[in-house]
């Protein structure tokens, strides 16, 4: 649109008035208050540009100085300690790191086992091929209509499964509570019963534990692995495909063998995002995971973490205690600002890579 | 076996002579090819496998809050606890305020940024920004309230709408930021080059070749920005708090006093053993969701109206 109305004065004047250039009309310099405007306004760009870093710096910065006062009185055992417990004045982390790091570890496994597999299957052409198969059987595969099926459906799904990011965490939270409990409360206390020598099935479900909150965010993870892994799949140059083609290679050989490796820095990327977004989840967490301050292997038993320690007790926190959970929301924001680094690093080569 | 017959008539050695071509045959009783089989169903269950959460959702949504939903939810205040009836009608608006802020802070802030890293795309400064923006998309949305609990609540001495609104900021703005880059750096270069050749300063060139063809970009990232922060939960818990009164007394917003919020509103009720509460927190679900998609929605539909580079 803009070209168009640039274009207009040039396209409505006379062809022989083009060339009459009147001096100061056509060709002039700017005038000195449109070069002070050009000067104010890259100035005002570059200021907002820095505001961007200054606010990274400022966050971190203001999370830390809340911090001191906590930080001079616990110390280190703040991070090893494993009572919380504001009656007695005493506080340690560490059940919350475990549990942290034990929901985000097993919600990560979950999530790239589906989400690669969605990513495959959205690359491969799988849904067009079977689509295909089927327009080919009613004769249908040159149709205008139905031959572009098979990609609207690719693309819808592609949309579906990211929609499943849109949703926001608390409603994931609300379905955790009302649906996956109840869901699969009789299959876990069947594996606690039949299994239960085992640490992982220890102990019953008997209502939010870590088991639904994994599920949970699991899901919540999977379309950031499948949207990076899919990209890091589709740029894998096509003529490596059509070699391994070429020397007999099935379908799944190509994969495992030439796709997979080529795209895996790309996907172990997507997997370190999406590990430091199940770190810093807080409200699906925090109605699913129990808020139990317990270090346990296992799936069934209530636990807690750094985001819901902070979402349940930041609300109703006297100063001191303000400054202590200031001290752990800096312990959360040094793990999940390393990982987000890290990934960020990598996929940043991945596409480096992918260019050259 | 054309191949086989013609090599032995020109009394060549037959290439093909060892080669058994029932092996090339397309069998599933093959190993290989029944892998490659069972691997490609086991890929489709598993993918559509992975939509099944998404249908339940929407269902029990439609299902559980749709029941509830009627105009009193939308008009009336939260009920108390074992009073019936009640709505959310302060929790949208106070949803829509604190987003309406958050967008108002965070977008010129946000384009202006953007431009800048458009124009100065290789300068040290621009990766550093561009750096930190990613980072920032992975911010823990808590740590957003965290922050804005320790800069605004302690220094303005109590929870408000505004410390709310400068939280959903700081998720909002790596969003618009990024996209707008990418709307501004997609605009195809000829355009920008006939803008500078007709002598237009740089600013001249931004303000009436870049932004207007890059606007359908950078409504999308708005929009999706939006779609994120206005289902935000975490930031908001303990900088607007909640609040069961309108935001709007004696003719004017409130800004500086506790405000209510539909994600927050959900996460109160969810947890009550109050049948009515629970209820209602479905339906507000159901309108916070379809809030959510509307503004994807429509950002998505600006998407496809960019103008391509050729």
């Amino acid at each position: 649109m803009a070209s168009k109305s640039l274009a207009a004065p040039v396209a409505n004047s006379a062809p022989g008035a083009l060339f009459a250039i009147r001096p100061g009309e056509i060709t002039q310099a700017p005038s000195r208050w449109q070069s002070m405007v050009d000067k104010a306004f890259r100035g005002s760009s570059f200021l907002f540009a820095c505001c961007t870093i200054l606010l990274v710096t400022f966050i971190v910065f203001r999370i830390t100085v809340s911090a001191i006062p906590a930080m001079r009185h616990e110390g280190l055992s703040f991070l090893s300690g494993r009572v919380w417990d504001p009656n007695t004045a005493q506080h340690g982390i560490a059940p919350q790191i475990w549990g942290t790091l034990y929901t985000s570890i097993l919600a990560l496994v979950i999530g790239t086992a589906f989400g690669l597999a969605a990513a495959v299957f959205l690359s491969e052409g799988y849904l067009g091929q079977i689509m295909f198969a089927i327009l080919r059987g009613f004769n249908l595969h040159l149709h205008p209509f139905w031959a572009k099926v098979p990609d609207r459906i690719e693309d819808l799904l592609r949309q579906l499964i990211e929609l499943l990011a849109a949703i926001p965490s608390v409603v994931y939270g609300l379905w955790g509570i009302f649906v996956v409990i109840p869901l699969i409360r009789p299959a876990c206390n069947w594996l606690h019963l039949k299994l239960g020598w085992m640490a992982l099935f220890s102990t019953d479900l008997s209502g939010p534990g870590v088991m639904p909150a994994v599920i949970v965010l699991a899901i919540m993870i999977l379309p950031t692995i499948t949207a990076i892994s899919r990209d890091a799949l589709t740029s894998v140059p096509p003529k490596l495909r059509m070699a391994a083609y070429g020397l007999g290679a099935t379908r799944w050989e190509t994969i495992f063998g030439v796709i997979l490796p080529t795209a895996s820095r790309g996907i172990f990327g997507g997997m370190v995002l999406a590990f430091g977004r199940a770190l810093g989840e807080t409200m699906a967490l925090a109605m699913l995971v129990g808020n139990s301050n317990r270090i346990s292997l296992s799936l069934f038993s209530p636990a807690n973490t750094l985001a819901a320690l902070l979402a349940n007790n930041f609300p109703e926190a006297g100063p001191e205690e303000v400054s202590i959970l200031m001290y752990a929301a800096l312990v959360l924001l040094g793990i999940t600002l390393i990982v987000n680094i890290f990934g960020a690093i990598i996929l940043q080569q991945a596409s480096r890579a992918a260019v050259e | 076996m054309a191949t086989a017959n013609l090599n032995s008539n020109l009394n060549m050695t037959d290439p093909f002579a060892g080669v058994d071509f029932g092996q090339l045959e397309h069998s599933l009783r093959r190993p290989r090819t029944l892998m490659d089989f069972v691997l490609s169903g086991l890929v489709t269950v598993v993918t559509l496998s992975a939509l099944v959460p998404l249908f339940s959702v929407i269902w029990m949504l439609a299902w559980r809050g749709g029941k509830r939903l009627s105009v009193a939810v939308f008009t009336q205040l939260p009920p108390a606890a074992l009073e019936s009836g009640g709505g959310f009608g302060n929790a949208i608006v106070g949803t829509l305020l604190m987003v309406g802020l958050a967008v108002a802070i965070t977008v010129p802030v946000g384009i202006m940024t953007a431009i800048y890293l458009a124009q100065n795309r290789q300068s040290k400064l621009a990766e550093a920004v561009r750096f930190a923006s990613k980072v920032l998309t992975g911010f823990p949305s808590i740590l957003a309230g965290v922050f804005a609990y320790g800069a605004i609540v302690l220094t303005t001495g109590g929870y408000s709408a505004l410390a709310g609104a400068v939280a959903l900021c700081i998720l909002m703005l790596p969003t618009i930021v990024l996209t707008s880059e990418d709307a501004i750096r997609m605009v195809p270069s000829r355009m920008k080059e006939a803008a500078i050749g007709m002598g237009a300063t740089p600013t001249q060139t931004v303000w009436m070749v870049l932004l207007p063809t890059a606007i359908p970009g950078i409504l999308t990232g708005v929009m999706l920005a939006i779609a994120r922060a206005a289902g935000e939960t975490a930031p908001l818990l303990f900088t607007a708090l909640f609040s069961n009164y309108w935001l709007f007394s004696h003719g004017h917003a409130q800004l500086m006093r506790p405000t209510a919020s539909l994600a927050v509103l959900i996460y109160n009720f969810a947890g009550m053993p109050f049948e009515n509460q629970v209820e209602l927190a479905w339906a507000a679900a159901l309108v916070l969701v379809l809030l959510v998609l509307a503004a994807n929605l429509i950002g998505r539909s600006f998407s496809g109206r960019q103008v391509q580079q050729s």
